[in-house]
């Protein structure tokens, strides 16, 4: 057989892959990451999620080489990565404007990474092929990169990375330049390239439904530190912060006084099991609902306030809500026609989360 | 959009010059290559006398042989010169790369004669650089070799031309996005390895606008040798200037001037043609 540098075997689904040691990133007096340290597992999807200027690009540029940290450490397995050139580490980018090298064509392109790596010519054309067949771009070999369309031009980006076998792929927010049908298909797209080819996905959005869509986990950064890392489901129930709670869907958030296992907020009162003090909770707008009279489980929590608003979004409608002493509160419910007036509502206490400022 | 004759009568005035300052006096030139001259006059009666004597005689082949070698040495000269610049101001620069590129910039300020008669003072006899080595003890009298040399008007060509080779490289490198670099070395490719495959390819354009901009103007150049040349690199503008003046003999004179003119828009087209085939917009 045709002779890539030697591969070591990889790491076993679950197993650790990457880890991030108290890393910090500084640009002058500017501090990107504060001692940030994270684990990614192998085959896992993760996200790193973020509003913009929260870290998460540098994180990316660190982990792909292009950037040092000021502190802290990075290792893939038992290698230590940050003290090596980009060009010695087994990771690979799909850059955000894809960057194809525009004098070489498609195949020329996806070859670009053997090529460097001194792998035999038959390997690599059969490589190469294989790979523009997974990204379905086997008829546009030998056209050049300014001949295509975004998405292609996506496609391509991807098989050059992939081609080259990474143990870990890093994705610089890959589809933020496509528009909005292109850009749904090619998460689908992505999602089932990841589970087909195994390898550890690094992906960089700023776009909260992207990031649920897609991710096994999510890591949530806000100035520089990691906010929650979790999986989407369990992000979204159980938020560990305000910011969490807000940034991911909608919330509605309740200051509350907690006395005796009874949290009393402005409009209303319910039972939690934190002890005596402030507290702050997120109640999602969708466990509101409109009081039909029959739910009386001892869960229940109600309260009647005049409907504000009303926008219609197909088969859910937000309400925006205004409780008796002023609170807005907001409501998300089926769709069932025209609402005003005051109103009862109810919700179940569990779903009061309580969370961090 | 605007109207056929309002194009047309703004075309006018351009047409008016070109015709009137390029193309007329080409076209003069043309006729006068084909004249003769005969005590002292121009005989207008057609005949190839002109360019047989451009081929036969020996003289003018070895100037025309020196003024190619001389322009290919500054043309290569101004290469190593020039992209090695272009290549460390575009990516090593940091925040002193305006500063330098104006500093690369401003000798283009200053008149071509001047900078001719500088190189007169450093290389001469009694010039700082002999001045120098006899200080150094390096020799024991002027060396008059440096001045009056086909080496003295390459020496000028190229710092004339450098900033010329510069500008063109310089462009190119600095349109290429950095993200392809980034993208090079991340699938594996060292930095030498990025320069070869990435870097190079992509600035050829600009390297080839530099060094046809310093062949074509050192080829036609006749300050150099009449300033710092000496008897020894004589060149063919010389020539051409002296068959116009003192050796009264303008049909031969054009006959140069249109092979030289043919000559160079050989090299234009094929130039133009490659650096088509290698820019990738």
């Amino acid at each position: 057989m045709t002779s890539a540098p030697s591969i070591s075997p990889p790491a076993a689904p679950g197993e650790s892959l990457l880890e991030v040691r108290a890393v910090s990133k500084r640009f002058g007096a500017r501090e990107v990451l504060r001692a940030l340290s994270l684990e990614i597992v192998s085959g896992e999807f993760l996200t790193l999620l973020g509003e913009s200027g929260s870290g998460k690009t540098t994180l990316l540029r660190l982990i792909a080489g292009f950037e040092q940290p000021t502190a802290g450490e990075i290792w893939m397995q038992s290698e230590r990565l940050d003290t090596l050139p980009p060009y010695k580490r087994r990771v690979n980018t799909v850059f955000q404007h894809y960057a194809l090298f525009p004098h070489l064509n498609v195949s020329e392109n996806v070859a670009y990474g053997l090529h460097a790596a001194g792998a035999q010519k038959t390997e690599i054309a059969s490589r190469v092929k294989d790979a523009l067949a997974m990204v379905r771009m086997e008829e546009y070999a030998s056209t050049k990169p300014a001949k295509l369309s975004g998405g292609q031009q996506q496609r391509v980006a991807l098989a050059r990375a992939l081609v080259n076998r990474p143990k870990l792929l890093l994705l610089d927010e890959p589809l933020s330049a496509l528009d909005a049908n292109l850009r749904k298909e090619m998460q689908s797209e992505l999602k089932s390239l990841q589970r087909e080819v195994g390898i550890t996905f690094l992906f960089v959005t700023h776009d909260q439904e992207e990031a649920m869509a897609l991710s096994d986990r999510i890591a949530l950064l806000r100035n520089g530190a990691l906010e929650q890392v979790a999986s989407p489901r369990e992000i979204y129930a159980r938020p560990a912060t305000a910011y969490t709670a807000q940034f991911i869907g909608q919330t509605n958030l309740l200051r509350a006084t907690v006395n005796g296992g009874i949290a009393q907020c402005e409009c209303f009162s319910f039972p939690c099991s934190l002890p005596d003090g402030p507290s702050l909770f997120s109640l999602r707008p969708e466990a509101i609902a409109l009081d039909g009279g029959t739910e009386q489980s001892p869960n229940s929590i109600r309260f009647s306030a005049t409907i504000h608003q009303q926008i219609y979004s197909g088969a859910t409608e937000l309400l925006e809500l205004q409780t008796a002493n002023g609170t807005t509160l907001r409501a998300r419910i089926s769709s069932g026609g025209p609402l005003s007036g005051s109103h009862d509502f109810v919700f179940p206490s569990t779903e009061a989360v309580p969370v961090h400022e | 959009m605007y109207s056929r004759t309002y194009k047309l009568l703004i075309s006018v005035p351009a047409i008016f010059w070109v015709a009137l300052f390029l193309l007329l006096p080409y076209a003069l030139m043309f006729a006068h290559s084909f004249w003769s001259v005969s005590d002292g006059v121009i005989v207008h009666g057609w005949n190839l006398r002109n360019y047989a004597t451009l081929f036969q005689n020996p003289v003018y082949l070895q100037v025309l042989g020196r003024t190619a070698r001389i322009a290919c040495s500054v043309t290569l000269l101004s290469i190593v010169l020039g992209y090695p610049l272009a290549y460390f101001l575009s990516f090593h620069a940091g925040p002193r790369k305006e500063l330098l590129y104006q500093l690369v910039i401003v000798p283009l300020w200053v008149s071509y004669l001047v900078r001719g008669y500088a190189w007169k003072t450093i290389l001469g006899s009694d010039g700082v650089l002999n001045g120098f080595l006899q200080y150094l003890h390096i020799t024991s009298e002027p060396v008059s070799a440096l001045l009056y040399s086909p080496f003295a008007v390459v020496l000028m060509l190229t710092h004339i031309y450098t900033p010329f080779v510069f500008l063109p490289i310089y462009a190119s490198l600095e349109h290429i996005p950095r993200p392809l670099l980034e993208a090079s070395q991340d699938l594996g490719a060292s930095p030498r390895a990025t320069f070869f495959r990435v870097i190079l390819p992509l600035s050829l354009p600009g390297l080839l606008a530099g060094a046809t901009f310093a062949f074509v103007l050192s080829l036609g150049d006749f300050l150099a040798p009449l300033l710092v040349g000496g008897n020894s690199s004589t060149m063919i503008a010389n020539i051409v200037q002296s068959l116009f003046g003192a050796a009264y003999d303008w049909p031969l004179g054009a006959a140069i001037s249109i092979f030289i003119l043919v000559f160079t828009l050989a090299v234009l087209s094929f130039t133009q043609r490659l650096e088509r085939r290698w820019s990738f917009e």
